[in-house]
């Protein structure tokens, strides 16, 4: 592998820091299922390494603050899908954590690595989108929060400047109960990326809201307005016009090894419908 | 300088910082127990556990492991007895080639630590992230789940079948996609 320098920072002001200071010549280390590879092909290529695991203010864990539940940035997929709140109260998310890679890439990749990584097949994305997640970065200047929808540009650019650091994933506690699920399509069960991925989250009286990503630069997420996918008695056909209008946004490359275009957007209609009932069932069960 | 603890061994040295743990345990501790083959964490064949679970070596650097405790496949074995899964490995014959056998058992053993009495679709997902290129999956589905019934004791019969002897493999089954 190419040679580089490593620092393991034990505060965020000296994580910060070396950020400032390599400038693009750095580049922060969390769980590396992704970086280490980009390091071994030299798709990235800094001077420093800067191993992020050892700042406590990115330190793995989930908890409840008021009215949100914060998640470490620095938590693994496995402790995500397993986390009793995530579970039941982010369902979406918990099923997104669990089909990422394998139990060996759960147990290495952290949330806030998917998400930095940014790429438009990150199976968590789709899930904060519909929660309407915030990611606090800090920087030289302090802390603030992104809006998850303000996050992300395109593969691998988000709208962290040079300088910051993810510090946490944010997610708001509805003040009624919500239903969601995620669902994805991949070439064969196991261990693969997504060619589409798709959550759905449903609360009484809607919205619905929707998140699709692998189907252009980026994730998207989009609010059903007409009411016909609240609306339980809708029919099959309406609620197909309804989704297709919310899947506007989806632009699958046609360039793309993982599925044509042609399969995305059809697969894009099954996964939106199948969602929406599981959503819709679930919201059922937990209101009896 | 990392110091870590290595099949219950402490371990302390030198490492450039762009080594990866799978090179460090390789090269440096002789270590070859743990193969390297994909880099790039999809096949499995350098499974082993950091802290009790299973992690690919090839996605880690030496530098990260500071403080960590490593077992590999060397370190499945006690006082020179295979252990229980290893048994049922070799009963089942499960290695064909033998290459991805390490990974396999360690993310076998990671699987049984973890759920003892994993039903099949829990194997199957527990082990996704290894991939066997002779195809053995249903042997080495079968060794697991025949450790994971015997239990920590390991089965009756500790050797190993006679060569020729199938007795203990299961007629094939399509393994599915």
């Amino acid at each position: 592998m190419q040679r580089f320098a490593y620092e393991r920072p034990s505060s965020l002001t000296d994580a910060i820091g070396l950020l400032i200071a390599e400038g693009e010549a750095a580049r922060p280390l969390s769980g590396g299922t992704d970086l280490i590879i980009q390091l071994r092909d030299r798709s990235v290529t800094p001077r420093v390494v800067v191993d992020v695991k050892g700042v406590p203010e990115l330190a793995p864990g989930i908890r409840l603050e008021g009215d949100r539940v914060v998640i470490g940035a620095n938590t693994v997929m496995t402790d995500i899908a397993a986390d009793e709140t995530i579970r039941t109260r982010f369902t979406a998310l918990a099923e997104a954590a669990i089909v990422v890679g394998s139990v060996q890439i759960r147990n290495r990749a952290s949330l806030a690595g998917n998400i930095c990584n940014a790429s438009p097949a990150a199976d968590t994305a789709p899930a904060l989108l519909v929660y309407g997640a915030v990611v606090v970065v800090a920087g030289p200047d302090g802390t603030r929060p992104i809006p998850i929808d303000e996050w992300f540009v395109r593969p691998g650019v988000t709208t962290i400047r040079d300088g910051e650091l993810v510090t946490s994933i944010e997610l708001p506690l509805a003040g009624k109960p919500v239903a969601s699920t995620h669902v994805r399509r991949t070439r064969r069960r196991g261990h693969d990326l997504a060619s589409v991925t798709l959550a759905v989250a449903v609360s009484k009286d809607g919205p619905v809201t929707l998140s699709y990503g692998s189907v252009g630069p980026r994730p998207w997420v989009v609010t059903d307005a007409s009411g016909i996918l609240a609306d339980p008695a809708s029919s099959t056909e309406a609620r197909a016009v309804a989704l297709d209008r919310l899947f506007s946004s989806a632009s699958p490359s046609p360039t793309s090894m993982r599925a044509g275009p042609e399969y995305r957007l059809a697969m894009l209609r099954v996964l939106g419908m199948r969602a929406l009932e599981t959503a819709q069932r679930r919201l059922g069960e937990a209101a009896a | 300088m990392i110091r870590f603890e290595v099949n219950g061994r402490d371990r302390s040295i030198e490492v450039a910082p762009h080594h990866t743990l799978l090179e460090v345990l390789r090269a440096d501790l002789g270590l070859t127990g743990t193969k390297e083959c994909c880099l790039v964490g999809e096949c499995g064949a350098c499974t082993l556990l950091v802290d009790g679970r299973s992690v690919d070596a090839c996605l880690v650097l030496a530098a990260e492991m500071d403080g960590a405790r490593i077992t590999t496949v060397e370190g499945l074995a006690r006082d020179g007895e295979l252990s229980p899964l290893q048994r049922a490995f070799l009963d089942t014959s499960a290695a064909q080639c033998g290459f991805c056998i390490p990974g396999q058992l360690v993310s076998a053993q990671a699987l049984l630590d973890r759920v003892p009495h994993p039903t099949r679709a829990e194997v199957e997902e527990g082990l996704a992230g290894n991939y066997c290129r002779c195809a053995g999956y249903e042997q080495i589905f079968e060794a697991v789940l025949a450790a994971a019934e015997a239990g920590p004791g390991g089965p009756a019969r500790p050797m190993a079948p006679e060569v020729g002897d199938r007795s203990s493999t299961p007629d094939a089954r399509v393994a599915p996609q």
